[in-house]
């Protein structure tokens, strides 16, 4: 699994923002941060707020808030709005495999890919937050 | 979307020790009876864990004198190579009353217990699918291990 730019970006400011706990931050605090391209974050940000995981205030000293649930949007729920989650390379599928190397393979795959989706779906963002926070102070 | 334990609605809670007579309710609300309801199955785990105190530990959660929540868990010496180590392997909530902090204090007892035993580490074992109860663990603070279980029908 290879996450695109524009998750990453997405992941970077939903847990930026959730962090700051309501408190407004502009794209480019948000870009400065993580030294990422303003215009690509932009676009990550209206994503982000269409699917109400962030609100947005236009105008001088507008900015972005979090918005969404904690307690119930996942890390899989934010990677979705901007990539499917499978292993690069390898997708399920139904139909027969065209030998048993691919069907052998696929059953490995597959092991692989049902952990990686319970990890995502399991961590919500108050738990990330809880993570940050021991993180910070192992530094 | 998930759902992870939280405080919403806060209840007056007691935590004690497992009572026989408490089986019943038990069976009422826990998944794997409703499954497969095995009275004998409950009588077993009351006899092994519910009797010593020492290394074992059945707690039940109490709210207006109904019994809402159980959490049974167990200290294990040297397991696969482990020092010895706490492991909760049944914790279950009444369905209607999740979200109230039930399973958060019947946790917390279980860590009380574990580290008055003098372990440092807890484990428990999930399914992938069960990503309510993945999802409670991991908010309490707990990651993958760094054991994997394997398993083959035979």
């Amino acid at each position: 699994m290879k996450l695109q730019q524009s998750t990453l970006l997405g992941l970077y400011a939903v847990l930026e923002l959730a962090k700051a706990d309501g408190e407004q931050l502009s794209a480019a605090d948000i870009a400065d941060k993580f030294d990422v391209s303003i215009n690509h974050l932009a676009k990550v940000l209206r994503i982000l707020v269409k699917a109400g995981q962030l609100q947005a205030a236009r105008g001088a000293g507008g900015g972005y808030r979090y918005s969404g649930s904690a307690k119930r949007t996942t890390l899989m729920d934010v990677i979705e709005l901007f990539e499917p989650v499978s292993i690069e390379g390898f997708e399920h599928r139904d139909a027969p495999y065209h030998s048993d190397v691919e069907a052998g393979l696929a059953v490995a795959l597959t092991e692989i890919s049902e952990m990686m989706q319970a990890t995502l779906r399991s961590i919500t963002i108050r738990t990330m937050l809880k993570i940050m926070e021991g993180t910070t102070r192992q530094r | 979307m998930n759902v992870e334990q939280s405080q919403s609605t806060p209840l007056e809670l007691c935590i004690r020790s497992a009572a026989e007579t408490d089986l019943q309710a038990i069976m009422t609300f826990d998944e794997r009876s409703n499954k497969d309801a095995n009275p004998r199955y409950w009588q077993e785990m009351f006899a092994r864990y519910g009797a010593d105190e020492s290394k074992q530990l059945f707690l039940v959660c109490e709210s207006g004198h109904e019994i809402v929540g159980f959490i049974i868990g167990e200290v294990r010496d040297w397991e696969f190579g482990s020092n010895p180590c706490g492991w909760v392997f049944a914790l279950g909530v009444r369905p209607d009353i999740r979200l109230s902090g039930v399973a958060t204090q019947l946790y917390g007892a279980m860590c009380e217990f574990f580290r008055n035993a003098g372990v440092t580490k807890m484990r428990t074992m999930l399914a992938r699918q069960d990503i309510d109860s993945l999802s409670f663990f991991r908010s309490q603070g707990m990651m993958a291990g760094p054991y994997l279980q394997l398993e083959k029908d035979i």
